[in-house]
């Protein structure tokens, strides 16, 4: 399959989705590491990330939920950098992936806000990049 | 080679994300939690000597009843658990500590841990178990086998071995933790820690400030009940 030509605005937005996945990436293997060291030393002592990420909620079995965050992350970073070299078919994964990020985002969300009643600034960073990529994956036009 | 261009910076950034990833993990570990012997330790402790809970810490009619739901593995536990000291041992007789069994499955060797504390408990050594494995929480937590440590702190006690590791490993601890986990789970605990005082739940972080604000509202409020 050839590259596309893509617009210039479509090219940018999908640079900076990638680079915006790229810092969720980041803070998602940070979170990670936290949840498997038990160091959450740089949350700050008066921070809620120690109620967050010692939470029922924060573990899938034995996996850290934050793990799954790596994973999405890294996907729509790949996405999104395949969109931005010309493969435009990668879009709908890219999409439908953000679409899911963002309800999982809306409901970890809930949980800290009315369940846990503890916010973890980390957690909070996920959500606001997950928003920008959501709304960046609905106004970027679509490739020629 | 442009054509590859993407491949390359997403393998890249895979192997950049895993590095980056193990090495913190290696380097990040949790120092043990440090506490020296302090007054709180040598406060009245209710141990019958028998299997059951709650644990009790402190004057039996002292004004402010503090209440922890923990989970032994739990680092937010032990942090808290130090602060709870320090106010212990700044309010005495004024304040007394219970602690509720709350293992959560997230945590490994959170339960044989929790019934490693009751089979102490039941021969009187609950509170000298409890606060050997927050001391040490980074030790037996990272271990493959930590019984081997629960049974080198429960011989450091001087208890009666074949009687611990009997009461370590029976049904009757491990119901009677999961009772008490479910008895915290209907009272709306989710989480560890979880704390109340004179019966209200404690909101936000455990910190010393925070948690003497909140003893002081329950203090100030105390006569009106």
């Amino acid at each position: 399959m050839a590259p596309l030509t893509l617009s210039p605005g479509a090219k940018v937005a999908y640079v900076v989705m990638a680079l915006i996945a790229l810092i969720g990436l980041a803070d998602a293997t940070f979170l990670t590491v936290m949840h498997l060291t038990g160091d959450d030393s740089l949350c700050g002592p008066s921070s809620g990330c120690s109620t967050v990420l010692s939470s029922t909620y924060a573990s899938v079995g034995k996996v850290p939920t934050a793990a799954f965050g790596m994973a999405a992350y890294f996907v729509v970073f790949s996405a999104a950098i395949c969109c931005a070299f010309g493969y435009p078919r990668v879009r709908t994964l890219l999409n439908c992936l953000v679409a899911v990020m963002f309800v999982a985002t809306l409901g970890f969300l809930y949980l800290q806000a009315f369940v846990l009643h503890a916010y973890c600034p980390f957690c909070l960073l996920s959500a606001a990049l997950t928003f920008l990529l959501a709304g960046l994956s609905v106004v970027t036009p679509s490739s020629r | 080679m442009k054509r590859y261009l993407p491949f390359l910076i997403i393998i890249a950034v895979a192997l950049i994300t895993a590095a980056t990833g193990l090495w913190l993990y290696k380097t990040k570990m949790r120092p043990a939690p440090r506490r020296e012997a302090t007054a709180a330790n040598s406060l009245p402790q209710k141990e019958e000597g028998k299997l059951g809970g709650p644990h009790v810490r402190g004057a039996v009619n002292a004004p402010l009843t503090l209440e922890i739901y923990g989970d032994f593995q739990c680092p937010p536990c032990a942090t808290t658990t130090v602060v709870i000291d320090e106010l212990q041992q700044e309010y005495g007789q004024r304040m007394r500590l219970i602690f509720h069994e709350f293992p959560l499955a997230m945590h490994a060797h959170a339960l044989a841990a929790a019934m490693a504390a009751e089979a102490a408990g039941a021969q009187g050594h609950f509170w000298d178990m409890h606060d050997m494995l927050y001391r040490y929480q980074a030790v037996w937590s990272k271990a493959s086998n930590p019984e081997r440590l629960f049974r080198a702190y429960a011989e450091s006690f001087g208890l009666d071995m074949a009687k611990f590791e009997a009461a370590a490993k029976s049904d009757e601890t491990r119901e009677r933790i999961m009772a008490e986990g479910s008895a915290g789970a209907a009272r709306g605990v989710v989480n560890t820690p979880t704390i109340f005082i004179n019966g209200e739940v404690a909101r936000g972080g455990f910190t010393q400030d925070n948690l003497k604000t909140a003893l002081a509202t329950a203090l100030s409020a105390k006569p009106k009940n």
